[in-house]
């Protein structure tokens, strides 16, 4: 395996859809053969920043790519932005609506789990500016 | 256990996964919160909830848990049996409640994610 770079759309309030993205993404790494504990932690950190990108975001894009050594993803969105990071960093901290929780959603978890699983974590966000989140994920053993 | 051996302890109605029953279920979980499905180890569970959409199917798939089942006698709508089948995760309904059916499965010997349920 060498490389590899997919992107994928993802829309703002489409709940016929939400989810999907990462489950394609997680279908990708396990036929890649990377180990499950690497598949688990990245296909979580996806799932959360597409159900947040569709919660609470704009119409974004999540970038995977793959190196032997690394996997990448990327999630942008062009929505209202997080006004105060290390408040949303802040494990239980949600600004979910009702029907998010009715859902199962909005515990305040969300970028705190995603911190927690992954490797390398970086946000960007501006006020009325979207969300630009780099998750990364160091690869164990040989993977081809 | 086996899914079959789930089927009949919670004397459940299989609405997706008759093929499935040999499936092995190595630990079990409740919740109604999918960011807590996130949040711990669970793959190779099943899942007991009261929560009826969609989503549960996915964060599921996403958790690596391998049979949901629905507590109270809750009957999917058929947006989320059609998920269920498409992602190939078992979808159960017992006339239990979460605390009765969750409390028969250990019984049986089924134990929680704590102690039995991988991170892979």
């Amino acid at each position: 395996m060498a490389h590899l770079t997919r992107s994928f759309e993802i829309k703002a309030r489409d709940f016929s859809r939400a989810g999907e993205v990462s489950i394609e993404v997680q279908g990708i790494l396990k036929t890649i053969g990377f180990e499950a504990d690497c598949v688990r932690r990245a296909s979580i950190c996806a799932y959360e920043s597409e159900m947040n990108v569709v919660m609470h975001g704009g119409d974004g894009e999540l970038s995977l790519t793959v190196d032997p050594e690394n996997i990448l993803l990327e999630v942008e969105d062009h929505g209202p932005g997080i006004e105060n990071i290390e408040l949303a960093l802040q494990e239980g901290y949600s600004t979910a609506t009702i029907q998010y929780r009715e859902m199962g959603f909005g515990a305040g978890m969300g970028l705190p789990n995603i911190k927690k699983n992954a490797d390398f974590f970086e946000i960007h966000s501006q006020k009325g500016q979207g969300v630009h989140l780099k998750v990364g994920f160091k690869v164990d053993g040989d993977n081809g | 256990m086996k899914l079959a051996d789930i089927r009949d302890t919670l004397h459940a109605q299989v609405i997706v996964g008759n093929d499935k029953l040999d499936l092995s279920v190595k630990a079990g979980t409740g919740s109604d919160l999918m960011s807590d499905m996130l949040t711990g180890p669970t793959s190779g569970a099943v899942l007991l909830t009261g929560l009826c959409n969609v989503q549960v199917v996915r964060t599921s798939v996403v958790a690596g848990v391998v049979a949901v089942v629905l507590v109270r006698g809750k009957q999917p709508a058929p947006e989320m049996v059609t998920q269920a089948r498409k992602h190939g995760l078992p979808l159960l309904s017992t006339p239990f409640t979460m605390f009765s059916a969750c409390g028969r499965l250990f019984d049986k010997g089924l134990r929680g994610v704590e102690e039995k349920a991988s991170r892979s």
